[in-house]
């Protein structure tokens, strides 16, 4: 496991991203400190899986500034991002189909543990990694379908195994999209309880359309309306704040 | 808890599949004494090393590489190369030479690599295919060190013999093969079990997913390039020793294809497929060839039916068939089975028939329109022979064909009771 810097942050320093000539992330700024669980909010289209992408690396900024940790990680590739500290879940459930779930769990840790390009160590003898595969396993609540293909899970243990190999290489920072995506209420209602235990002490940033999952999982609420963030305060002020009930939260707080 | 994840450590199973592999490789020679099955033996060892190499790229990593035959062939060349410079003192024993063809494909699979992985999926093909041609058509404008169409030749037996081995008798390369052969396929096994075997795999299934694990998808893939070009290179130096000489065809396309097909054919989801597909490669090669003039045509069926009906060859058929057997239903099936070998056998004489008359009319005419196959005298210029054989194909395809349906009903059904038994096992 890697050590959590005691004071592990992300900040945002006037993000911009365009495609083409749209500009799609309008200068975000944005301080998020370490063991803050912020909760991304905002209309379709607003851009809030877009800033997701710019700070995993999927795609670089057009300018702007990332700063995890003090260090700048804009611009980066992914993996370059990951081994700083910071990872991520996807909307689109991203696991590894023809893997067992025991091996998509192991492919989560093995860089953080060190094994890196290794072809001269067997895994079997990799203890460590193995144990902490097998602890991983267990929080997802994934044991008995231990050796079955990720491919032939149902969707919600897909999604569980989606979250299971986000955290597995312990990186401090975690970033998930839509967590709760196509899940019914009792799931998603299970499935937020399992994320709040997997994150524990980690710095969680977590896009969702899901009223009730935003307000049950984060301690700070940011609100993305056009690219740009409205507002970033505790969960009651947003809910106060009319600028927000304007642009967003009328609708879709009355359907919650 | 801590034993849960370690498999078996001393696995009596895979002992015994080690020993057994061994032991076959040790005792076919004896089994099949005739110079043709030294000579059928020896091949087989090089192509199962090939078609595993290639699987490191295919198989395991998603690679689809139209130019393999680089890396076989390269070596090849330079072993031979090497082969000829031991006659004018280099210190290198025969029995060591492999290792320089290994060598060479590190470094060409280095250099070539180094452009191919940076990319995937159908660029990767691309690449490999135009790197390929490119080496092919240098091969025919560098004679001094392609040789030009004569190719390079050399002789194996040379240096201080020890032992009494100078590997001039077939048996004793043989066994050298054999020993590389055993040698390269447990090592290439034992990739398969350690980290950057497996996040190959990953990156096979979802390279994207990889890079957010902290893994640099090109670095994986491009390590593993450089492996399968050791492991091919071993093979092209093994060959190079086997035939005493080395032509341009050997980095050609041509075996670049042998090597896609024959590896897919055998099954690139099982780590043994390519060991099938290495064995049917020869048996093409040599013996179908020696049969009919028409074998590619044969193996292009057999390539088209293989991949509308069992995408995953050989070995995947076998697995699916062994699982039956563990829940004890292959007895359920086994009329089928009958049924559907029988009609393939009648559409085959048919589809046979009329192929060979046709290659007859068009290459073996002089001799006139007669021509003997399977033990029929046919007569190409006869309309009764081509509506017997288009008769005997129609009816073998038309009662393959519902039988197929049969057996698809009956293998779904058997599939779903499987499903069941082991859902009731997994609640336990």
């Amino acid at each position: 496991m890697s050590q959590i810097p005691a004071n592990f942050s992300l900040e945002l320093k006037d993000l911009r991203k365009s495609f083409g000539k749209t500009e799609i992330i309008r200068g975000v700024n944005l301080a998020v400190s370490s063991g803050e669980r912020v909760g991304i909010i905002g209309p379709n289209g607003a851009g809030k899986s877009t800033l997701f992408n710019l700070i995993s690396g999927r795609f670089a900024p057009s300018s702007g500034q990332v700063l995890l940790n003090g260090q700048r990680i804009d611009g980066k590739q992914p993996y370059e991002i990951n081994r700083a500290g910071l990872s991520r879940s996807f909307q689109i459930t991203h696991v590894f189909p023809k893997l067992s779930v025991f091996e998509n769990l192991r492919c989560g840790l093995l860089w953080s543990m060190g094994y890196r390009y290794s072809f001269w160590k067997f895994l079997a003898d990799l203890k460590d990694a193995n144990e902490r595969t097998l602890e991983l396993m267990s929080m997802i609540k994934l044991d008995r379908k231990r050796d079955m293909l990720a491919a032939n899970l149902t969707y919600s243990e897909q999604r569980s195994l989606e979250i299971g190999i986000t955290i597995a290489g312990g990186a401090p920072v975690i970033l998930l999209d839509e967590p709760t995506a196509g899940m019914s209420r009792s799931e998603s209602r299970d499935f937020v309880r399992l994320i709040k235990e997997v994150t524990i002490g980690k710095t969680l940033l977590t896009v969702e359309h899901d009223m009730g999952v935003v307000f049950g999982l984060a301690d700070k609420i940011a609100v993305v309306v056009y690219g740009e963030v409205i507002d970033f305060d505790l969960p009651d002020k947003v809910r106060a704040n009319p600028r927000v009930q304007e642009a967003y939260l009328g609708t879709a707080h009355a359907q919650s | 808890m801590n034993t849960q994840y370690a498999y078996k450590p001393a696995n009596v199973g895979r002992w015994l599949i080690w020993s057994l592999f061994a032991l076959v490789l040790a005792g076919a020679p004896h089994i099949f004494t005739s110079g043709l099955g030294t000579t059928v033996l020896t091949q087989m060892g090089i192509a199962i090393i090939a078609c595993l190499s290639y699987n490191i790229l295919l198989g395991q990593g998603g690679m689809l590489s139209f130019g393999h035959a680089v890396y076989t062939g390269l070596g090849a060349f330079l072993t031979m190369h090497a082969l000829n410079r031991i006659g004018e003192g280099l210190p290198l024993p025969v029995s060591l030479l492999p290792l320089v063809g290994g060598l060479a494909g590190i470094g060409f699979a280095v250099l070539f690599g180094y452009v191919s992985t940076r990319k995937s999926g159908t660029t990767f093909a691309m690449i490999t295919l135009g790197l390929g041609e490119l080496v092919f058509a240098l091969s025919l404008m560098i004679p001094e060190f392609f040789g030009g169409e004569g190719g390079v030749s050399g002789n194996r037996v040379t240096g201080p013999v020890r032992a009494g081995i100078s590997f001039g008798p077939p048996i004793q390369i043989y066994y050298l093969i054999a020993v590389y052969t055993f040698l390269s396929v447990a090592a290439m096994f034992a990739f398969t079990r350690t980290p950057l075997g497996r996040m190959l795999n990953a990156v096979r299934d979802n390279p994207e997913r990889v890079e957010f694990v902290g893994y640099n998808t090109r670095m994986v893939r491009y390590i593993a390039f450089i492996l399968a070009g050791f492991f091919a290179g071993i093979a092209g130096g093994l060959g190079a020793l086997n035939f005493e000489i080395v032509t341009a065809e050997v980095v050609g396309t041509a075996r670049s294809g042998a090597y896609l097909l024959f590896t897919f054919l055998g099954g690139a989801t099982f780590f043994f497929g390519p060991i099938i597909g290495g064995i049917l490669m020869v048996l093409a090669f040599v013996l179908l060839s020696e049969y009919t003039q028409a074998w590619l045509l044969y193996l292009g069926l057999i390539f088209i039916f293989m991949v509308m009906y069992a995408p995953g060859g050989i070995a995947s058929l076998i697995m699916m068939n062994l699982r039956l057997a563990k829940y004890g239903r292959l007895r359920q099936i086994w009329v089928s089975y009958l049924g559907l070998g029988v009609c393939a056998l009648v559409v085959l004489t048919g589809a046979a028939v009329l192929i060979e008359m046709v290659y007859h009319l068009q290459l073996g005419s002089v001799v006139g329109p007669q021509l003997q196959f399977l033990g029929l005298s046919l007569n190409a210029g006869n309309v009764n022979s081509w509506f017997g054989a288009v008769f005997v194909l129609l009816t073998g395809l038309g009662l393959f064909e519902l039988l197929r349906r049969q057996f698809l009903r009956e293998w779904s059904d058997i599939q779903e009771r499987i499903e069941e038994e082991t859902k009731g096992r997994d609640l336990l």
